[in-house]
């Protein structure tokens, strides 16, 4: 007997867990009143820690408070020195450059060949492999209001709410309008949603939604989605040159974004890209650690796009708010961090402390989960703590077995069940240990409805485009669970038709680096000392005995 | 208020890894990633997601005296003492091109891009090496006797790392062939929804539309109460 993945102090409550258990599948937890929502996000949210933030001292948004780990990159000298780049000799010459190779960066291309940019006038950079991205790790759905009780207006109030009513709500208004356009495109390339024997997507709620509309393909929904996206740019023979981050914008001298530098990761060269439209799709910035949270993030997420966009003028909004995935694993160590996906909750599985009991409603909004949890754990201790100091709280799988039935976790949890039985933990019988993790940035550049970046007047930046997690507005400050691979396809699709529309007609002139010369004086300027660079393109996590060690003798 | 501030000192024992036949000194129970990063390699090739969704890290190894090739992931599997290994971040692989929307769902357009699907011998390697414990020759079979669907749906955990495809005799590319086979199940083998034909229509019609606008002008405090008065399915 016992649980063999486990380590014995965790027994006891464990039984616990299950003692409790058929009490609690009739127990339905109260739901938090906007009063003490508040109250509970203010005193136990990591966004509302005063420490973790800083005013930027200057660009776009100088005065504005924001994460330190995103003040550390924004303030920051660049990679390169723009003397060193030979702008007349140019490597690749597009109509249209997407910088990022995931959802949404395949997203836009495809709408940019499907608008009549041809495969070999469009280039798609990325940093590491084409769709490493957390598109892939998304596991949980994608919402679209497309059943009759259900309508885009409702799924409006539901994403405007969720992001505390600081959305952009233009935008709010696209992604729930052309959610159920994004699935039928899915429909019609062949991506696998979950479906009964009549064509009916089997749709079930996520935090903070009020009606059933989480479409889903198991528990591997981006994967699918990202997997069928990259074939058909593949099929279509767009471009794509991969570990060759960009790591400065360039401009032309009448003012507007005219392609790339790119930086080869393996021979150490750089490339110029000269493009009549460039389209930032270079995601978020879990691996930035923001008060040293672990991550649900893949490793490229080091918000480069933010670091080059804010170099050409891009003004930044709701970046003082963070995402915290309420639900990371927080047992074993191996896969701390990692994301276990709302769904788990979706299913019915109720978060419980050490004495199997509930303390939240599992599916209020991310953030309120989250900041339950941390209070749960830290301010009234109740939490399971491991033996590296880790704490967490309950999240008892198991009752998603007898709510719909055994072989529903192996059918509809596929990831999930794997995850933890490569650790001797089956979750079909035995609860998980999780804990918040960073996991998504709610904010970003601001865009318009065509997806053109803006300057902080609210100006279009000409020959800038950007969509999917670099971008803010979408979300508020909050996002909901579904949320995002709906935006990486909306937005991405908005990005790719205007992108080439705006090609179709843009003349690019002289290509210059002098922003990034401007830049660097403004830097000096501000008294800030030329130690950090960015962008940072990969995080370090070399052993520091080796990293102390490590020279570089340029042999 | 964070996990790494309130870690403990702990005494951690360390094991032997070989990597690509150089022995380094890494703590026991860090994954593969984690101890090559202990080390001291910054990784590049070899690494995407870390969390065992994006297939970049196929890795194999052996152990000193075992004359069996193990596979896993490097985000996902433990170093042991004496583990020799190396990551494969990259597999040759051809990709046919192909218009989904003028392919049949049926064997003939599958072997018409993918031939070497014929040449299985059922030595079901590739099931045994899979990391996702994916039956991969069972699928290879239903493909063969055109039984789309199954296949579709036992590949569909596919994570695409290629280990199958090193050590298939065959050389069957099973990734890129059961990316095929699911996109036409998905398209059309699956019933198309109705719901949501039907929704497009009303959204063409512009149904939504004045209540959307009136949404969007209406501002945070009609917001609130709209969403305080959520009548929740």
């Amino acid at each position: 007997m016992g649980y063999p993945g486990y380590p014995e102090e965790f027994w006891d409550s464990i039984e616990k867990v299950e003692a409790t258990r058929e009490r609690r599948l009739k127990e339905v937890f109260k739901r938090i009143t906007p009063e003490e929502k508040e109250k509970l996000l203010e005193k136990w949210h990591p966004d509302y820690r005063p420490e973790g933030k800083r005013a930027l001292k200057l660009g776009p948004n100088k005065g504005d408070y924001v994460p330190n780990e995103v003040a550390d990159i924004l303030e920051a000298y660049p990679l390169i020195d723009p003397n060193d780049i030979d702008l007349e000799d140019i490597d690749y010459d597009v109509d249209v450059l997407i910088i990022g190779g995931g959802g949404s960066g395949a997203a836009a291309a495809l709408w940019t060949n499907y608008s009549g940019i041809k495969a070999e006038n469009i280039l798609i950079a990325t940093k590491l492999r084409f769709g490493d991205a957390n598109t892939k790790m998304a596991q949980g759905g994608i919402q679209a209001a497309d059943r009759p009780q259900d309508s885009p207006p409702i799924h409006f109030i539901d994403v405007i709410g969720g992001g505390h009513y600081a959305n952009k709500p233009e935008l709010v208004r696209i992604l729930v309008k052309e959610a159920p356009l994004i699935i039928k495109w899915h429909e019609e390339l062949g991506v696998m949603y979950d479906k009964d024997e009549h064509g009916n997507f089997i749709e079930i709620h996520g935090g903070g939604t009020s009606r059933k509309r989480m479409h889903a393909a198991k528990d591997y929904t981006g994967l699918e989605i990202m997997r069928v996206l990259m074939d058909e740019v593949l099929n279509r023979e767009i471009r794509v040159i991969e570990f060759s981050p960009a790591v400065e914008l360039i401009m032309d001298t009448s003012g507007q974004v005219a392609g790339a530098v790119l930086y080869n990761l393996e021979t150490n060269q750089y490339y110029v890209v000269r493009a009549k439209a460039t389209v930032l799709t270079t995601g978020g910035f879990g691996r930035l650690h923001i008060q040293e949270f672990p991550t649900t993030n893949h490793y490229g997420a080091t918000a480069d796009g933010l670091v080059m966009g804010y170099r050409v003028g891009t003004h930044l909004r709701d970046m003082d708010s963070v995402q915290y995935h309420p639900t990371g694993a927080a047992f074993p160590e191996q896969i701390v961090g990692q994301l276990v996906t709302e769904k788990v909750r979706g299913l019915g599985a109720q978060l419980v402390n050490i004495d199997g009991e509930q303390f939240i409603y599992p599916l209020e909004p991310r953030d309120v989960v989250a900041a339950a949890i941390i209070r749960e754990c830290y301010g009234r201790n109740k939490g399971i703590v491991t033996v590296t100091g880790q704490r967490g709280l309950w999240l008892d799988s198991p009752m998603i077995e007898i709510i719909h039935g055994e072989g529903t976790i192996k059918r509809y949890l596929a990831a999930m069940y794997r995850q933890f039985k490569r650790f001797d933990i089956d979750i079909t019988k035995e609860p998980m240990l999780v804990f918040p993790t960073l996991h998504y940035m709610n904010g970003g550049i601001e865009i318009n409805e065509y997806t053109q970046a803006l300057n902080a007047d609210g100006e279009p930046i000409p020959g800038l485009f950007a969509c999917g997690e670099v971008t803010g507005g979408v979300h508020g400050k909050n996002r909901l669970m579904g949320n995002s691979l709906l935006d990486i396809n909306v937005f991405g699709r908005r990005g790719g038709i205007n992108a080439a529309k705006h090609a179709k007609k843009a003349k690019v002139g002289k290509l210059t680096l002098k922003h990034v010369n401007v830049w660097i004086t403004k830097l000096k300027e501000s008294g800030i000392e030329p130690k950090r660079k960015a962008p940072i393109i990969l995080p370090e996590y070399r052993g520091k005995r080796a990293l102390s060690r490590s020279i570089n003798i340029g042999f | 208020m964070t996990a790494q501030k309130t870690v403990k000192k702990l005494k951690v024992k360390m094991v032997s890894i070989y990597i690509m036949g150089k022995e380094y000194k890494v703590p026991e129970g860090l994954t593969i990633h984690k101890a090559m990063e202990y080390a001291g390699y910054k990784l590049v090739r070899g690494v995407g997601c870390r969390a065992g969704f994006c297939g970049a890290c196929a890795t194999v190894y052996r152990f000193k005296d075992d004359y069996r090739l193990y596979t896993g992931l490097a985000c996902q599997t433990t170093v042991k003492d004496g583990m020799y290994l190396v990551i494969l971040p990259f597999v040759p692989a051809k990709k046919p091109g192909y218009d989904i929307e003028k392919l049949k769902a049926d064997f003939s357009s599958i072997v018409k891009l993918f031939p070497e699907v014929t040449r299985c011998v059922q030595c079901n390697t590739c099931t045994k090496v899979c990391p996702q414990e994916i039956q991969v020759m069972d699928a290879i079979q239903m493909i063969l006797r055109g039984d789309i669907k199954s296949a579709a749906e036992l590949s569909f955990d596919c994570i695409a790392c290629g280990i199958c495809s090193l050590r298939c005799p065959a050389e069957i590319i099973h990734y890129n062939l059961f990316q095929l086979v699911r996109r036409l199940n998905g398209k059309y083998l699956t019933p198309k929804s109705q719901h949501l034909v039907q929704r497009l229509k009303e959204i063409e019609e512009g149904k939504f539309d004045k209540e959307l606008e009136k949404l969007v002008k209406m501002g945070p405090e009609k917001w609130k109460e709209l969403y305080a008065q959520r009548v929740i399915e």
